[in-house]
Parts: structure tokens; C-alpha cells; sequence
């Protein structure tokens, strides 16, 4: 199964001159002009995505999609899946390939979430969350991050870092200001990076006290660790074997999909046993209750299934980069180690080591093993933007460039591309971890 | 013939087309092309009717003044849900009604600065997972009467009823216990 071409639109706080068929218009045809042989007429069906119907304010939006394309009466259907969404669609597509039922598949995604204010936007967002539990209390997905995040720097901080400190509540302050200022320093690098990518959002200069000094969301996360609301849309069409090579002399091949779960509510989070990556032992973990609510049980299961498919054995090293779910500059440290890039507890070393970073961009502080296994290089949805049916197209599109060497052509700035990338993970998060998608991508050339 | 309606005011700002809504329902966004786009307010509510179904016997009994879990019924497994659910996620045999302790400990915790729209005025409070004695499962709950500084993993909290019950997760809350707070 291969991708032979991708499209996105800018994304942008509002887009008030396309309404969301335009924007999936605009994407699929950036995405055909690269690839003349392939024409519309050529796709046998799709797979649309959106999250929600509330920022929609219109049911089957994924039909009206299908129609505005003109690829009726083609088969299709919408994919929906929390924040994930986009990840599930591109898999979908996948799988419509895979099975044999379409030679050729379109995966589009697209939110417009400038239709409601800010707050609004929030409220919808929390409706998907437990609607008895846990939406009533205050219901703000930044809230439950920051519930995790409390935890993971419990863990993983105050436990080793600041174990020397006698007096527990000391110990924790302490611990949440290094953590603070490490998830700072994740912020700094993919608002950086997005400095050389024109569809992104936010790209910015970021030091990591403008990053601590932006303003307290949900403690301990402040604005600028956090991806902000979007209008947007993404395409990637896909194919077999037999017909990516008509379309392009750079297919990317799709050598591995996993895909993961886990409970909607954080209060029920199990209190179990790590599964392990193969670098891993039982022992590592003797005393470590997981996921709990800390890890994304989720996000490691998807990883297993995608690198054992891909037949990856150790990711830091087989992987040229990975474009992750980086909704909070916090879920990105989580996603490190569910994707074994590190172990847990080992995330925020990861971060001052530099190896997420680029080796081509100087960043204001020290980043010694930069370009070890760069993450988010395109500035993530931190500086990217998330409209949230596009995002994890979007992944695909610039993971797409990557492999294909067209960073400079398609950004018109060459400073992100990685050179010799040979191999790529895109990964799309949904809500708390609930559900996690991972694929690999390779050069299939 | 009808007069012509006054042509809606046009911006090269969204937010002043937002502003704009508010006060005429209609403005015209002009982009940097010039291209204009008609944006209309389109107010949208519901009442919807919500059900608790399974979940019931937990909130009639905040209105009583009682926190209750659910245990899995099966003698091989016995799980402890602290947020309690009809059917046990481990063996998914049914589970029965029990009174959890109203007491317990701060599992993971946060103030929130903002939240929806329908909470931010609200704002700041602070939200906890609590877990409890004998319980393998937590309780997502507010937490009251301390602030941000104070919180910290492990304090001892104790839920707090509200007198008059909405039939909500917010007629329970946690305060920390005595003593939680002094060093």
C-alpha cells in the first residue's frame, strides 16, 4: 500500500472565504497537480473526516464533501474518532486498499472550528468526555491534560530527580517547575521549526521563559503549551503496488498501522503492567503501576502493532523522524516513551538531550544529540494548528515530503527537511489517550 | 418592489465581524484578495433529555448524601470501582452497589484558569482525582476550600454533600481533611 500525493490547506484560526467543501477542494487539488496522471475520475471512493458536528453545525458534512468533489455515486463513509480522527481515516483508506475493494483511495479530513468562540469551542470539545462524570465538573480537556501531566512528573520527576527532597510538598514544587520548564523547551522547538513551514498556524521565537510566562490555562500548562483551534483540511490519496508507480517516481509505502484504546474516563485507568518494547524488561518497571494516569496505554499498544507489522525492533534508531500528537507540549514527553524513544521515565532527559531536535535550526539552549530522531519537525499541532479531522492527514502529507526529499519544493524552505529520510511515523492522539493510531511510512523508492 | 435592505458592514478583521454579529446579526468579511463572504449569526440551543440509566443509583445517592462505588459480583475477580459502572471491564460480569469511604487521597490534581464556556465563570477551580481505600479505580471530583499552592499528591480530602442536589456530579465535592493543609 502505498501514498502517492497529499494536499493540505493553510491552517488558520478562521477561514471565513471557504466553508469546509472548499477547503477539501483546495487540498485534493494541491494534491492531484503533483501527480498529472492521476486524475479525479481515476479515485474509486473515499474516506472523510471530521470530528465534530456541533463546529460543523451540519450532519453528513462528509457527504457534502463527496458531493462538492464530484466523486458521487463512488463509495465512501466518515470516520470519526475523537482527536484521532485523522489518523483513523488515513488508516481506513488504508484498509480499503489493502482489502482490494478500491485500487486508488482519497482520505479528507477537515474541521472549522472558528465557527463558535473560543470557550465554545472548549465546551464541544469536552462533550467528549463522560457527559455524567466528568463534563459537568468543569469539563476542559487542557484540565484533564493537566491532571496527567501532575501525575507523569509525579512519576517521573519527583520519584527520581528530586528523591533526595525530604519534605514532599517541596519535593513536588519542585518537581512541577522542572517539568514546567522542560515542556517549555518542547514548545520552544515546534514553534521554531514551524518557522520554515508556511502552512503552519503559529510559528514563532520563542524563548523557554516567554513559553513559562505565557498565560496559566490549567496548571501547570500555560497558552503557549498548547495547540490552539483551527481551520483547516488535508488530503492523501493512496494506492496498491501495481499503480503507485504510474503516479509518481517517489511513492511512500505504508509498512506498518497500529492502532490502540483505552478507557474514556481517567478514573478508570488501569493500574497494570507495562507492555514492553523489545529493548524492555519486567524489571524496569517493577515498581511501576501503569498506565494509571500517566502513560497512554493507548498510544504504546498502537506503536507495538505498527512497529511489529513494520518489523521495527528499536525506533530511536530505525526511524528518520516522527510527526506526533503534541496537542500539549506535555503529551508530546508522554508519547516518547509510549512510542519507546525512550523508557518511561525517561522523557524529560530525552528533551535536555536535544535528540528531538533538529540539527539544522539553532534553538536557545544547548540541544547536544540534535537530530538523533527529530519529532514534529513541521512544528506539530502546537504551532501547526489542529483542526481536528485534518490533523493526522496533515501528519501524512508532511511525512509524505519528507520521504519524498520535497521539503524545499513544497515549503519553498529546505531547513526541515532530514536528509536521507528513509522512514517516518506519523502517530494521531485521541482525547486523554483513548484512542491512538500509529503508521509508518517508507520510501518506496 | 421591496426597498433594498442596507448592504451588511463589511471588515477586513474577523474579530470585528464577530463584534458585528453581535449587534446586527450580519457583516461581510473581506479577506486580503478582496474577496467578500457573508457570515450570519445562527443562534443553536437544545435542552436535551439526559438519562443516568445504569449510573442512577449513584447520583440519587449524592442527593442522599452517600458516595457510593460498584464491586464485579464474580468471586474470581472482585474489582473495586471507585466511579462506579454496571458491568466490571475486567471479567464483565455485573457489579453491585456499595458505599465507598468519604474519604481518601489526592491521586492527580489541577486548578483550572479557564474551561467551556458554560464553566468559565467558575473559574479558577480545582479539579482532583481522588483514589480511595480497597478501590482499584478513582473519582474525578472539584475540590474546594484550598488553592492552587496547597494541592499536592496524597493529601487526605473528604467529600462534602450538597444540601440541595441538582442531580450532578457537582453535588459532591472534597475538601481537604484536617490537618491537610499545615505542614
Amino acid at each position: 500500500m502505498y501514498v502517492v500525493t497529499g494536499g493540505v490547506t493553510k491552517f488558520a484560526k478562521a477561514h471565513p472565504a471557504m466553508d469546509f467543501r472548499l477547503m477539501v477542494k483546495r487540498a485534493l487539488d494541491a494534491a492531484l497537480k503533483e501527480t498529472p496522471n492521476l486524475t479525479k475520475e481515476r479515485i474509486q471512493g473515499s474516506r472523510i473526516s471530521y470530528f465534530s458536528d456541533h463546529f460543523a453545525r451540519q450532519l453528513k458534512a462528509a457527504s457534502m464533501v463527496q458531493d462538492y468533489l464530484g466523486l458521487n455515486p463512488k463509495g465512501s463513509v466518515r470516520i470519526e474518532w475523537g482527536g484521532a480522527t485523522g489518523g483513523e481515516c488515513f488508516q481506513a483508506a488504508y484498509e480499503a486498499v489493502a482489502s482490494g475493494r478500491m485500487d486508488i483511495c482519497l482520505a479528507a479530513g477537515f474541521e472549522t472550528m472558528s465557527r463558535v468562540a473560543t470557550w465554545k469551542g472548549n465546551e464541544f470539545i469536552a462533550l467528549a468526555s463522560d457527559t455524567n462524570f466528568d463534563f459537568p465538573l468543569g469539563g476542559f480537556y487542557t484540565g484533564y491534560y493537566a491532571l496527567m501531566v501532575i501525575r507523569h512528573i509525579y512519576e517521573y520527576l519527583r520519584k527520581t530527580r528530586f528523591a533526595h527532597i525530604k519534605d514532599e510538598r517541596q519535593a513536588q514544587k519542585t518537581a512541577i517547575a522542572e517539568g514546567q520548564r522542560i515542556m517549555s523547551m518542547v514548545s520552544v522547538k515546534n514553534h521554531l521549526n514551524a518557522l520554515h513551514n508556511p502552512y503552519a498556524q503559529y510559528p514563532k521565537q520563542l524563548t523557554v521563559q516567554d513559553v513559562l510566562h505565557s498565560e496559566m490555562i490549567s496548571y501547570p500548562l500555560t497558552r503557549e503549551q498548547i495547540c490552539t483551534m483551527s481551520d483547516g483540511a488535508a488530503v492523501a490519496i493512496l494506492c496498491d503496488e501495481e499503480r503507485a508507480r504510474e503516479f509518481t517516481d517517489r511513492p511512500v509505502r505504508i509498512t506498518g498501522v497500529g492502532c490502540g484504546t483505552d478507557t474514556m474516563r481517567l478514573a478508570d485507568r488501569p493500574f497494570g503492567k507495562v507492555p514492553l518494547m523489545r529493548s524492555e524488561r519486567v524489571a524496569d518497571y517493577r515498581h511501576l503501576d501503569y498506565p494509571g494516569v500517566h502513560s497512554f496505554r493507548a498510544g504504546r499498544t498502537a506503536g507495538l502493532e505498527a512497529y511489529r507489522m513494520a518489523g521495527i525492533s528499536d525506533p530511536k534508531t530505525e526511524l528518520s523522524f516522527i510527526e506526533l500528537h503534541d496537542a500539549y507540549a506535555s503529551s508530546e514527553i508522554q508519547t516518547y516513551e509510549d512510542l519507546g524513544l525512550c523508557r518511561y521515565g525517561e522523557g524529560y532527559g530525552f528533551v535536555e538531550s536535544g535528540a528531538p531536535f533538529l540539527k539544522s535550526i539553532r534553538y536557545p539552549f544547548p540541544t547536544p544529540r540534535a537530530g538523533t530522531i527529530p519529532v514534529n519537525p513541521s512544528g506539530g499541532l502546537i504551532a501547526c494548528g489542529h483542526p481536528v479531522g485534518a490533523t493526522g492527514l496533515m501528519q501524512a502529507v508532511f511525512a509524505l515530503w519528507q520521504l519524498q526529499g520535497r521539503i524545499r519544493k513544497n515549503y519553498g524552505d529546505g531547513t526541515l527537511q532530514i536528509q536521507n529520510a528513509r522512514r517516518g511515523a506519523i502517530h494521531s492522539h485521541a482525547g486523554t489517550g483513548s484512542a491512538v493510531t500509529v503508521s509508518i511510512l517508507e520510501r518506496g523508492f | 418592489m421591496m426597498p433594498p435592505r442596507p448592504r451588511p458592514k463589511s471588515f477586513e478583521h474577523f474579530r470585528d465581524v464577530q463584534a458585528e454579529l453581535e449587534q446586527s446579526g450580519a457583516a461581510l468579511f473581506k479577506d486580503a484578495k478582496g474577496i467578500e463572504s457573508l457570515v450570519v449569526r445562527f443562534p443553536y440551543s437544545v435542552n436535551y433529555i439526559h438519562s443516568y440509566a445504569e449510573d442512577t443509583p449513584f447520583f440519587l445517592g449524592l442527593s442522599e448524601g452517600r458516595l457510593r462505588g460498584s464491586k464485579c459480583t464474580s468471586k474470581d475477580c472482585e474489582f473495586v470501582y471507585a466511579t462506579p459502572r454496571g458491568h466490571c471491564m475486567v471479567c464483565g460480569k455485573p457489579t453491585a452497589w456499595f458505599d465507598l469511604p468519604t474519604s481518601g487521597r489526592v491521586h492527580a490534581w489541577t486548578t483550572c484558569h479557564f474551561g467551556s464556556e458554560a464553566f468559565l465563570s467558575e473559574t479558577p477551580y480545582n479539579l482532583a482525582l481522588v483514589e480511595f481505600e480497597g478501590a482499584g479505580s478513582l473519582l474525578l471530583v472539584r475540590l474546594k476550600e484550598c488553592a492552587e499552592s496547597d494541592l499536592y499528591i496524597g493529601m487526605p480530602v473528604e467529600a462534602r454533600f450538597d444540601p440541595n442536589p441538582k442531580y450532578s456530579i457537582t453535588d459532591v465535592w472534597f475538601v481537604p481533611a484536617e490537618g491537610a493543609l499545615t505542614p
